[in-house]
């Protein structure tokens, strides 16, 4: 159960658990795979008891498949795997973004491709958190470093879900769910928890695809007087299926920009040392941990560098980015992969900045350390 | 033998004039009939439109959603049993019904097919079962008969069949039916029994798909298939006194199996009462 | 942070290799010795009871099972970066193998805890040995609280952790109907502790 308040020693795991319930997760569908397994466990175990709904399904496909049913049907919905059941669920992750469906979708990461390692670390799925399902879309991926993060940005991302009619997926990793770590769950009321808005209009004007001033539409749920059509095939502002081009462009403009027009309401980030800073570590979920250890030995050597670490991996917020680089003569990505993240902060970054990758795919962590060696090596 | 009225005021009350009519099917196809069949059904039971949900995946039979005012959930291939059940759980006063084809039910939704009919959820599940894809333009499916041609089957289908009704029990549905789209009342009738179980429920529908199938295999046209099906059903309830000689190349029609199974819904509901007499969790 | 261990220490630092603010302790021994459950005891002792910082990291997978297990946990007042153990302040190893494969993590001058009827040849003459899963089989009768023994005496070697939170942070972990065996378990390493201390000095 969540007790708030209480001081708690969880895994990451747990803390999305407990997240989940904070914003008020109602249903739960998922498939066992390492290493995320012990999400489902806490679901089975606690949703019976608050009213909520569990369900073990017969695959990942499945899984997405009912949390999408599910949220279409009210509930605040959420699924947990890892690589492998993550690419199974895109085809129906690209249905919940063309339906506008919200619902949540925790991955976290092991080593791959393929089966790859189940038990061991990486941060490979970035790259599939955004382009992984077919088509033209905008996507929203949140990465937590601790325990306290892994509760906080599954409330975030449960609230964004909600609030633009999307899903979202959080981005951990093998060892950050797996590790235990104190935390205090906060207190009822402490963090927003975003309740998804309903129509005003009656049924006869309601469009369940409007394209409103805001680009969010408001929400029906099935079996509460509203009846509508949810399609994937690309529809009109009704839902039914379309083959019109300005309707088609004017369908995927939404889809695009009302994550888009709210940058400053989605991104999230967390800075150590950048005031004075020529070297800037740039990295997210586990590994920001190892660059903020390296940021404060290499502070005691008098060298001059900070660290970024990007809570919303997804969308990238490219003037806050430029801004946070500005007067920052080198920049390492530090990553669990052959080079994703990199990419990106290369397309970003100021001309006067330049860019170095420093990867780990060897399914063990980074190490202060080598990020150490990194900053003597680019100094 | 009663003759059929055509209640088209009470069809025209559950569709959506305004929307995309004409509809995607062709002329003289079997889906239509379905979809009056289904109609008459909800409207005998004097269900209320907004605690009807309809689900369906990808072809053409998963079209008829969109022309029916309920809750309407056009889904991707394969998937809409999967959908159906978040749906159901959700909202369990809710009746769900899932339209599917051969295809999407049992080979890209095979899994999801026999899952639900383990859990006994209670889903009414009409498959529309032409032994085709119509909709890209006529491969074979899991129900196509040995030695029929298909755009992937040039030289006759080499392929074994699956038997919905054996498939469907063995997995566990608890009401298990098959009909055709001749019998149009024993169809409504099975469909208002799918309706009415509590539990997951199979009408395995023969249909025509006369574009492809009954071309490729010279069988004529809609007429003339479903002439085929008046022709080849035995009623379940006249099968035993019919000599064995006299049922091959025939089916069996009517309410074939149905079992009181506890229903998944009702089994996650009297997890959380035991519960909620036991205290809390951890 | 401080504590009777870190103070103690003795020896040169190893200073570029890891900060000082962080105390980081291994408990290692074979698979099925309740490693992680002491691990996770001993870190909701720290961080529930004494208010620190904790993180708790094990290895998973084909590794974990059999040889040697560990269960890895990192202390400090402040906030914890790095969430897994650079340089040992303690290690505590129920086996041979697990002595042999991380006494190398273990910082010069680190505390070294040993199983001393497990643990024979130990590489080097400063550590702490008590028979651990003998005290255990023959005090209390069930060799599985072994680990429940080893905290009582890493309580008592190293100051770490007060009394109270280890206690109470025992007690809410273990089964119930072992409530008393267990306690008895940490009672037992304590006065072993104790009186190893004595005899040294």
């Amino acid at each position: 159960m969540l007790e708030y308040g209480k001081t708690k020693l969880l895994q990451g795991n747990e803390a999305c658990v407990y997240g989940a319930l904070y914003a008020g997760v109602q249903f739960f569908a998922g498939y066992p795979i390492t290493p995320s397994t012990e999400i489902a466990e806490g679901m089975a175990r606690i949703l019976p008891h608050i009213g909520g709904k569990f369900i073990q399904m017969e695959d990942e496909i499945g899984s997405i498949a009912a949390i999408i049913g599910a949220s279409n049907a009210g509930c605040k919905s959420m699924t947990a795997t890892s690589g492998p059941g993550y690419s199974l669920m895109q085809e129906n992750i690209g249905y919940a973004y063309m339906t506008e469906t919200p619902c949540v979708i925790i991955d976290v990461q092991r080593g791959g491709p393929s089966t790859g390692l189940p038990t061991k670390i990486a941060q490979a799925d970035m790259m599939q958190a955004r382009w992984g399902t077919h088509g033209d879309y905008n996507a929203i991926a949140l990465a937590p470093s601790s325990a306290k993060e892994c509760f906080t940005e599954t409330v975030r991302a449960f609230n964004l879900s909600e609030r633009f009619r999307t899903p979202v997926t959080v981005l951990t990793d093998e060892v950050l769910g797996h590790m235990r770590e104190i935390m205090t769950i906060p207190e009822e009321g402490e963090l927003k928890v975003h309740k998804r808005q309903k129509p005003d209009v009656p049924p006869d004007w309601y469009r369940h695809f409007e394209i409103t001033p805001s680009l969010v539409s408001p929400m029906a749920a099935f079996g509460e007087g509203y009846r509508y059509n949810i399609s994937g095939l690309t529809h009109d502002p009704d839902g039914f299926p379309t083959a019109v081009p300005s309707e088609i462009k004017a369908k995927l403009e939404k889809l695009h920009h009302k994550i888009d027009n709210y940058l400053d309401e989605i991104t999230s980030f967390r800075t150590e040392m950048m005031d004075d800073a020529h070297v800037a570590v740039f990295s997210y979920g586990t590994v920001a941990r190892a660059s903020y250890q390296a940021v404060k030995m290499a502070r005691e050597k008098r060298i001059k560098v900070g660290a970024i670490q990007p809570f919303t991996i997804w969308p990238i917020d490219e003037a806050r980015i430029k801004s946070m680089l500005d007067g920052v003569k080198k920049v390492i990505v530090a990553e669990l992969n052959m080079g994703q993240l990199f990419y990106e902060i290369q397309r970003v970054a100021p001309k006067s900045t330049e860019v170095f990758h420093l990867g780990r795919y060897d399914g063990e962590v980074m190490t202060p350390l080598q990020i150490l060696q990194k900053i003597r090596e680019v100094l | 033998m009663n003759k059929t009225v055509i209640k088209s005021d009470v069809t025209h009350h559950y569709l959506r004039p305004k929307k995309k009519f004409p509809n995607v099917w062709c002329a003289g196809c079997g889906n239509g009939i379905v979809m009056g069949a289904l109609i008459r059904a909800i409207d005998s039971l004097g269900y209320d439109k907004d605690e009807v949900a309809v689900v369906s995946g990808i072809g053409c039979s998963s079209r008829m959603p969109v022309y029916l005012d309920f809750a309407t959930l056009h889904t991707t291939h394969g998937r809409a049993l999967a959908f159906a059940t978040g749906v159901k759980i959700a909202k369990p006063h809710m009746k769900v019904i899932v339209i599917t084809g051969d295809g999407d039910a049992l080979a890209i939704g095979g899994n999801h097919f026999i899952h639900a009919c383990r859990r006994n959820i209670d889903i009414t599940t009409i498959l529309i079962d032409n032994k085709i894809y119509g909709m890209t333009g006529g491969q074979f499916a899991p129900t196509t008969p040995g030695g029929a041609i298909a755009t992937t089957a040039p030289h006759g289908n080499y392929e074994k069949q699956f038997d919905v009704v054996k498939l469907a029990i063995g997995a566990g549905a608890s009401y298990v039916a098959r009909g055709t789209v001749y019998h149009v009342d024993q169809l409504e009738k099975l469909i208002v029994g799918g309706l009415k179980k509590k539990g997951f429920a199979v009408i395995d529908t023969f249909s025509n798909c006369h574009t492809y199938f009954g071309r490729f295999n010279r069988e004529g046209d809609a007429v003339e298939m479903i002439r085929w099906f008046k022709k080849n059903a035995l009623p379940v309830e006249a099968v035993e006194k019919i000599p064995p000689e006299k049922r091959v190349g025939k089916f069996v029609t009517g309410l074939i199996y149905e079992s009181d199974a506890t229903e998944f819904c009702d089994e996650y509901q009297m997890l959380v009462d035991r519960l909620a007499g036991k205290g809390n969790a951890q | 942070m401080t504590t009777r261990a870190a103070s103690k220490s003795m020896g040169k630092k190893d200073g570029s290799e890891k900060p000082e603010d962080r105390y980081e302790i291994r408990l290692s021994g074979s698979g099925g010795q309740g490693l992680i459950l002491a691990g996770v005891i001993l870190a909701e002792a720290l961080g529930i009871g004494d208010g620190k910082n904790v993180v708790q990291t094990q290895s998973y997978g084909p590794e974990a099972r059999g040889g040697a297990s560990r269960a890895d946990l990192v202390v400090a007042d402040g906030e914890i970066y790095y969430p897994k153990t650079m340089k040992l302040d303690l290690l505590l190893a129920l086996t041979q193998e697990a002595c042999d494969k991380y006494y190398p993590d273990l910082k010069e001058g680190g505390t070294l805890i040993v199983d001393s009827t497990m643990v024979t040849q130990v590489p080097t003459k400063n550590y702490y040995g008590l028979p651990f899963m003998q005290l255990a089989r023959e005090e209390v009768g069930i060799v599985m609280v072994a680990n429940v023994v080893s905290l009582g005496a890493i309580s008592e070697l190293t100051g770490i952790v007060t009394r109270d939170s280890i206690r109470n942070a025992v007690l809410a972990r273990a089964p119930r109907g072992t409530e008393e065996k267990n306690k008895k378990a940490l009672e037992l390493g304590i006065e072993a502790a104790k009186k190893l201390l004595k005899e040294k000095r």
